[in-house]
């Protein structure tokens, strides 16, 4: 297999080789998401010994490609589907409908063969703590994957692990410890450190960074955009704090109601959001000295009663007659960027909408910290 | 109002500098932290030892009767006095430890090894199977330990090692409930999932994952459940249906002295002191046991 | 802006509340370490820091909720007429808790009880606080309802609060707290567990009844943008000490003191490219040094800090707390 060759061309201790694609003898994304779709049933009391069983779809019609090589932020409100989506990804959950596929390969049918999947797709929990086994030390934690996938004999571990912790900025005596006395930084930190055990191509992380004082998380950052750099990783990065998906991610996919609404590079996708959902999202940001403004009304509908046509049409401030007909793609706009809206935003639209905001047009509105620190 | 307040509570501020932490003095002893704990464990240990060394420390022999010597009040050549039969009460007492340990503990890890199986294998089948166990230990624990126990005596007949089968047999219920829980309890943690993530095998995730999880908190309830035990065998032999007369059983002590409780309580009264003291050390030291030792309680220093 | 205050001690048109070197220890720790601040009437009040900064501490004890066997605390808490909070027993409190001060707790579906309905409990509170009628207090409490954005409010009375969002959640305890008009308002990370388009939602609800009712509010936000966008004044924490105090804008457009500074670094803006983070963070309480307790990690610590606390000093419109701050821009 071609991801087996990959993985042995990227050892743990690597610090160079930003250029993994190079090392890709194909063009094959690494993830493939084909109009993925999944649906729960739930059952629900509708009268006195009466059911009603009705089906949900957590995703619908999900379609995003993930490039060797590439970073992704994936950005939604609390019952998103981002989580789904995640399962979907790694294999937990299988889709409804549609294909999830991994180097082209269905991800479930990859993860039954071989162990190759697992050692290649690490992941980062929210909840560090939860994800370490509490009667185990750092050590022990950290050499389960190193001993689990053979990447090294029991004699090496102790220098493995070592190092390892050194890569996330851990002292070595941290590994006599467990999960129980370290702090929540410590605790990503280490959980980040047996992600990389396995030697991963992709690192998938759900909200990695959040609930953390900023230092610490500004830390976190830092490590993991200076892995991505030093061990070529694909990241996929699920947050809600587009702050963060600016700082790490290249690329950014927003989800609303179980659909990716708008992809594209982070950038450009912030600063000129075409969809309105990304443009209320962007606005709701906390932005120094900026008046507060009440970008979306309302909450997410339940997926339970979608609206009929487009799904945001509810909540959105440009809605128009047509858009509650029938539901929009996700169709491309620009060189990279694709929208799920019939009538995406034009700069006279976003600006009307959001007086008060400086103009996003290149150059970026310098930010106020990042700009002291960087002169 | 259930608020927390994590910063409230200062061992929660991180301690990002490990350097730090390194150099802090150790903690306090165990012992010196929890008088009451060090104090109930001598006492155990106490007991342990009269067990033990029943033959050399007993002044008397437990079943040598004296009619010159019956009923004597505490005090004196008798410690602790005489019985009806003019039988030393400390010397008994002191042999009754070895029972009642022998039984508390034997029964216990009897009780506990059937839990494990049967609370393990109930919380990680599904199904029909899991239908099975369950309806197996809800049988088991429809009836109290101590009527299961006398069930068992029954079927079994008296005799020490009968009476520590019956009341391990009778443990089995509440162990495996409490076990089936537990591991309900740790197939739900992230962790779990996170190991099915890096594709170990199911049987390597029990072992390393599962039990050593369930383990502990086992550990702890068979601190506990030893008292159970005791009160169980003893109840037992206060029945006249444990073991026989002439063993220096507690509870067939306390049965004994029944009759002459209005003009000789200490005939009942010495034993069920020992039994209770025994009792209460064992509690202080069982929960001690889990508050320290369990590193979830654990928080950084 | 109306109590500006640039000085505790030195204090204008009498202050809604004034702490004057408020200490709280618990066992060997000093979980609070002279904390001095004022707030105006009709001004809102951020504290922000990171964990363990004591900006929940200062809250809950501004609220009664610290007993004093838990803790011991020095120092004084004047509010209004009130000469000092932590000296009231627990009936002076009944008079002040939920009538006069109130609080907005950061997790709302743990604070409201799951037991009862939403209409219950407010219905409740009503009667209890301002003795109203079963009837009134129905009429009140539909009124708040709508008040704090509740679309079809008789149908949420009989919700309980897990048949509603966390946004909607957060409602109630707003409406719940501003049941009695209450002058000084406590909101605790009122945002924190919400969404980000349902946290513009909340503090924008929170801000206009506010301001509508003339009170006063403290936030407790680790969010200094937020803080920005949503209070007049700062009041910078770290480890139970005040750094930096005074008019937000002048503060977090130019961070005097050091950790300011450094808090203000680490914030992610929408197109930050560069994070330079100092590593390392808050030391336990036992390894806290005497004097200023930022000296541990403090790029500008001279030899004195560590033994020597620095006076909360006036300069222009704000206090700091540091020998050698960072230069006027």
């Amino acid at each position: 297999m071609s991801e087996t060759s990959l993985a042995g061309q990227v050892p743990a201790a690597a610090t160079h080789g930003a250029e993994t694609g190079a090392m890709a003898p194909h063009d094959l994304p690494l993830f493939e998401l084909l109009d993925v779709e999944k649906r729960f049933t739930i059952t629900r009391p509708t009268g006195f010994l009466k059911r009603e069983k009705r089906s949900l779809a957590a995703l619908d019609g999900v379609r995003l490609t993930v490039r060797r090589g590439a970073s992704i932020a994936l950005v939604g409100e609390s019952g998103s589907g981002k989580s789904t989506l995640l399962r979907v990804l790694l294999g937990l959950a299988e889709p409804s409908d549609g294909k999830a596929l991994y180097c082209g390969q269905p991800v479930n049918e990859m993860r039954a063969r071989d162990r190759d999947f697992a050692r290649s797709v690490a992941m980062i929990y929210q909840d560090a703590r939860a994800s370490l086994d509490p009667r185990m030390t750092v050590k022990a934690l950290i050499a389960e994957p190193l001993m689990h996938f053979g990447l090294c004999g029991r004699d090496e571990v102790d220098d493995r692990v070592r190092a390892l912790l050194a890569r996330v900025g851990l002292p070595g005596d941290i590994a006599a410890r467990y999960p129980a006395a370290l702090s929540g930084g410590q605790v990503r930190r280490v959980a980040i450190a047996r992600a990389l055990a396995s030697e991963p191509t992709v690192l998938i992380a759900d909200e990695a960074v959040s609930g953390l004082d900023v230092s610490t998380q500004a830390q976190l950052l830092n490590l993991l955009r200076r892995l991505k750099r030093e061990m070529g990783l694909t990241l996929l990065f699920i947050t809600h704090d587009l702050g963060v998906a600016s700082y790490l991610c290249e690329e950014i996919a927003i989800m609303y109601l179980g659909r990716i609404v708008e992809t594209g590079p982070t950038g450009a996708v912030l600063s000129a959001p075409a969809h309105p959902y990304s443009l209320a999202l962007r606005r709701a940001a906390p932005e120094f000295f900026a008046p507060i403004t009440d970008p979306l009304e309302g909450e997410i509908p339940s997926p339970l009663d979608l609206p009929k046509g487009c799904r945001f049409a509810t909540r959105c401030a440009f809605v128009e007659e047509d858009c509650r007909a029938d539901e929009p793609v996700l169709a491309p706009i620009a060189r990279g960027r694709s929208v799920a809206c019939r009538h995406p935003l034009h700069e006279a639209e976003r600006s009307a909408f959001s007086s008060g905001v400086p103009s996003p047009a290149p150059p970026d509105r310098p930010a106020t910290g990042g700009a002291e620190l960087s002169a | 109002m259930a608020v927390t307040d994590m910063s409230l509570d200062p061992s929660v501020v991180p301690a990002e500098n490990t350097k730090n932490a390194a150099r802090k003095p150790r903690r306090r002893s165990v012992f010196l932290r929890r008088p009451f704990f060090s104090l109930a464990l001598l006492v155990a240990l106490g007991f342990v030892l009269c067990a033990v060394f029943a033959p050399f420390i007993a002044p008397y022999d437990p079943t040598a009767q004296s009619i010159e010597a019956m009923m004597q009040p505490p005090g004196g050549e008798h410690l602790l006095g005489t019985d009806s039969f003019g039988k030393d009460i400390l010397s008994r007492i002191i042999f009754g430890a070895r029972y009642a340990l022998t039984i508390g503990i034997v029964a216990v890890l009897i009780g506990a090894g059937g839990g494990l199986v049967l609370g393990v294998a109930a919380g990680l089948s599904a199904g029909w199977l899991e239908w099975a166990l369950m309806r197996l230990i809800d049988s088991i624990l429809a009836l109290p330990s101590l009527i299961l126990a006398i069930a068992v005596i029954a079927i079994l007949g008296q005799g020490v090692d009968k009476v520590i089968l019956a009341v391990g047999i009778s443990l089995i219920g509440p162990f495996s409930r409490t076990v089936r829980s537990d591991v309900l309890q740790v197939k739900a943690q992230l962790f779990i999932e996170a190991a099915h993530l890096m594709s170990i095998p199911r049987l390597t995730v029990i072992r390393r994952h599962i039990l050593p999880n369930v383990f502990f908190p086992l550990l702890v309830q068979i601190t506990v459940r030893i008292s159970e035990a005791i009160l169980v065998s003893s109840s037992l032999s206060f029945l006249g249906i444990g073991v026989s007369p002439p063993t220096p059983d507690w509870g067939l002590m306390i049965a004994e002295g029944r009759g002459f409780v209005s003009f000789a309580p200490w005939m009942s009264g010495m034993p069920g002191m020992a039994l209770a003291i025994l009792l209460v050390a064992l509690a202080i030291v069982g929960d001690a046991v889990r508050e320290e030792f369990d590193p979830k309680l654990k928080r950084a220093q | 802006m109306t109590g500006v205050s640039s000085d505790v001690v030195r204090v204008d048109a009498a202050p809604l509340l004034a702490i004057d070197g408020l200490t709280l220890e618990r066992g060997q720790s000093r979980i609070l370490d002279g904390v001095s601040l004022t707030l105006g009437r009709g001004e809102t009040l951020a504290l922000v820091g990171e964990s363990g900064a004591g900006k929940s501490t200062i809250a809950f004890a501004l609220m009664g909720l610290i007993g004093r066997t838990e803790a011991r605390i020095a120092g004084k808490m004047r509010f209004d007429e009130v000469d000092d909070l932590a000296s009231l027993n627990e009936r002076g409190w009944s008079r002040l808790r939920g009538r006069r001060i109130a609080m907005v707790f950061q997790d709302a579906g743990a604070a409201l009880d799951p037991c009862y309905t939403v209409g219950g409990q407010l219905v409740s509170v009503l009667r209890r606080q301002l003795g109203l009628g079963k009837r009134e207090a129905r009429e009140r409490a539909l009124a708040l309802l709508e008040g704090v954005g509740i679309n079809d409010p008789e149908a949420r009375l009989s919700a309980y609060p897990h048949e509603l969002s966390g946004g909607m959640q957060q409602r109630i305890m707003v409406a719940i707290a501003l049941a009695c008009n209450p002058e000084l308002l406590l909101a605790d990370e009122p945002t924190s567990a919400l969404d980000v388009t349902i946290q513009a939602q909340i503090i924008r609800l929170i801000l206009t009844e506010i301001r509508a009712r003339g009170a006063s509010c403290v936030f407790v936000l680790h969010d200094l943008a937020l803080a920005s966008q949503s209070c007049d004044r700062i009041v910078v924490l770290y480890a139970g000490q005040v750094m930096e105090a005074g008019p937000s804008r002048g503060i977090l457009e130019n961070p005097r003191h050091p950790y300011t500074r450094l808090l203000k670094s680490c914030v992610l803006e929408i197109g930050t490219t560069t994070l330079d983070p100092p590593e390392g963070g808050v030391p336990s309480y036992d390894d806290m040094p005497a004097g200023c307790r930022f000296a541990t990690r403090c790029p500008n610590a001279l030899q004195r800090c560590v033994a020597e606390r620095p006076p909360l000093a006036p300069e222009g419109e704000r206090l700091i707390a540091c020998f050698n701050p960072e230069p006027r821009s």
